[in-house]
């Protein structure tokens, strides 16, 4: 974790009020996929949680992929080349990727729920089956990217103006359906979240997700971020997405 | 070079800037961005005599120039705390202030009696936690209790002992006198304020316990006035808490009549807030001659009131 202002390399609109932005920020290279960055906005006392997209080495530099929701989102959506960030990162614990050089793995992404998903897919290649959900095609981003890591890459929209019509977890019960795999990685609304824990379980597959909750600390000193986590024993505690988080094992979160 | 010490009721502090209880946890996540022992000292999550879960979440929000959190004294309970992390703070070289609250004036007695043997510096009663159900705020509204919760602590409690007020009463300086009179040895002031948020699409309040404590700059001037007006009234020190963000609004609060200060919500913001705040201190001082912080406690210039 390190803290600093630091500089943008880099902003592009993926999509209309999605936001690609490339910081340059030596300590973040070697973040593990799926940590995320807490980063200022102008006039705002708490940091916005964003997830690390993926890191460019010879740059020095990570991209943040985001929606505009709000004030903050849409202040850090104005940042031009150049302009200094506050930057507390990289935060939380990642993926679990290990095996991923042998191991096959199905991405479930939903939304802004999929540029967490990039780095990790990355690690598995031509093993990975990237399954993305979308409202409609003018909404689809990354695409190329994920294709770029040699995945197969499947779209679903809700109103069936690209890809599948309909959902993206309706998705992975057909893929789950067909052959089986060994680990599935999610990262979307919780209701997806949900549903994909389910279809996993019942496939009989491991899978992770990855939580979203009000943050003001970002590093687990304030206990905000508490989600609802069941242990070994089955007994059920609050967590924290920030410091636990925001991976967890899809079978130990209460939804 | 100015002495930015300071002794709080015979604790010496190596300087007046404390990490304000629940924003600092126990230390651990901090210290990997700087050694706990720059700060004056710690005042540690607030502990209960059993573990508790705390309120489901969302348990923050952020408001104009602040946040409201409901996060209801989650913690390990003193037992845990006793074991896992004081052995570590206890190695960190700054002052362990143990925040504790109960839902009865057993509980606090049982805690204080507890940690009175354990190598922790101070006790603060949190007297006044917005967001639990029974105890917490509820022992700080009213001189009586107020009175009657620090004597029945003050008796069983062999550490020094800070009060740490509700800004949610009307009158907060006989509030202050009466835990000076029932033996606090030190006052702090202001824990949060009760607010509340809705959201306009699901008419939901945006916190799961619907109301929450209000923190950060937001309540900057609130803190200012009524640490002001307690101070004036109780010989004891008092620590000033609340919206402190820079080191101009801890010279404020020092002013107004504050012996030390303790930050929170600045620290979410920016993590290294406290260390700004100490090296703005030291610089303020050096520029106006001041030797000691104790020439700044307490000396604002009030008009004459008519
Ligand atoms: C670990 C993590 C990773 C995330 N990664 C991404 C990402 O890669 N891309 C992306 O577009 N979004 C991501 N989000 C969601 C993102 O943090 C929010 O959309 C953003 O904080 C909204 O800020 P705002 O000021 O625009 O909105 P406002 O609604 O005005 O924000 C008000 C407050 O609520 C908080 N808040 C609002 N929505 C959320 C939310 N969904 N989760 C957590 N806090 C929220 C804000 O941080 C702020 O403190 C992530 C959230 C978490 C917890
Ligand atoms: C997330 C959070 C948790 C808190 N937990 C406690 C607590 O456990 N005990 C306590 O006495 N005060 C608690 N407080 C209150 C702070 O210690 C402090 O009194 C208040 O936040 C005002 O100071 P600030 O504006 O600098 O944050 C908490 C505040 C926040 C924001
Ligand atoms: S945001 Fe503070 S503990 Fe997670």
């Amino acid at each position: 974790m390190e803290f600093g202002r630091f500089p943008v390399l880099l902003r592009r609109e993926l999509a209309k009020g999605v936001i690609e932005l490339w910081i340059t920020c030596p300590n973040a290279v070697n973040a593990a996929p799926g940590q995320f960055v807490g980063i200022l906005c102008e006039g705002m006392p708490l940091r916005r949680p964003l997830s690390i997209c993926r890191t460019d080495e010879r740059n020095h530099a990570f991209c943040v992929v985001f929606e505009v929701r709000g004030a903050g989102t849409q202040w850090l959506a104005a940042r031009g080349k150049g302009e200094l960030l506050d930057v507390l990162g990289p935060l939380g614990s990642g993926f679990d990727l290990s095996g991923c050089e042998s191991k096959s793995a199905v991405f479930v992404g939903g939304g802004i729920g999929a540029p967490p998903l990039l780095a990790a897919a990355q690690r598995f290649g031509s093993r990975a089956d990237v399954l993305l959900g979308f409202r409609t095609a003018a909404s689809v981003i990354l695409l190329r990217d994920f294709a770029g890591t040699g995945a197969h890459v499947f779209i679903a929209t809700d109103d069936g103006s690209a890809g599948h019509r309909g959902l993206v977890t309706e998705l992975l019960g057909a893929r789950l359906d067909r052959a089986p795999c060994d680990i599935v990685y999610a990262c979307g609304p919780k209701p997806m979240l949900s549903a994909a824990a389910e279809i996993a379980a019942a496939h009989g597959v491991r899978c992770q997700v990855s939580l979203e909750e009000r943050m003001a600390c970002g590093v687990g000193a304030c206990l905000c971020c508490a989600s609802k986590i069941r242990d070994a024993s089955g007994g059920e505690h609050y967590r924290h997405v920030c410091k636990d988080g925001p991976v967890f094992e899809a079978d130990q979160v209460v939804f | 070079m100015p002495d930015l010490s300071v002794t709080i009721a015979g604790v010496p502090f190596k300087n007046p800037v404390i990490a304000a209880s629940g924003t600092f946890g126990f230390g651990r996540e901090y210290a990997q961005l700087f050694p706990l022992s720059t700060l004056g000292g710690i005042a540690l999550k607030g502990l209960t005599l059993e573990p508790r879960e705390g309120n489901p979440p969302p348990r923050c929000i952020e408001t104009p120039q602040g946040m409201l959190n409901c996060v209801g004294l989650q913690n390990p309970g003193v037992t845990a705390f006793l074991r896992d992390d004081l052995p570590w703070l206890r190695t960190q070289g700054t002052v362990l202030i143990c925040n504790i609250a109960g839902s009865t004036r057993e509980d606090y007695c049982r805690m204080a009696e507890l940690l009175s043997e354990a190598p922790v510096d101070m006790l603060e009663l949190n007297i006044s936690c917005p967001n639990v159900r029974e105890g917490g705020m509820a022992f700080g509204t009213s001189c009586e209790s107020v009175g009657a919760v620090t004597r029945a602590v003050r008796r069983r409690c062999k550490k020094p002992l800070i009060v740490k007020l509700s800004p949610n009463v009307g009158d907060i300086a006989s509030i202050a006198e009466a835990a000076e009179s029932a033996g606090a040895d030190a006052l702090s002031l202001i824990n949060t304020l009760t607010g509340m948020r809705i959201d306009l699409r699901t008419r939901r309040p945006m916190l799961s316990n619907n109301t929450g404590g209000l923190s950060g700059p937001a309540v900057l001037p609130v803190a200012i006035r009524m640490v002001w007006q307690a101070a004036a009234r109780v010989k004891i020190p008092v620590i000033g808490i609340g919206g402190i963000s820079r080191w101009q609004d801890a010279v404020e609060m020092l002013l107004a009549g504050a012996s030390a200060v303790q930050v929170g919500t600045a620290t979410f913001s920016d993590p290294f807030a406290m260390q700004k705040i100490i090296a703005g201190i030291e610089s303020y001082m050096s520029e106006n001659n001041i030797q000691n912080i104790f020439e700044i406690t307490g000396s604002v210039k009030p008009y004459e009131s008519i």
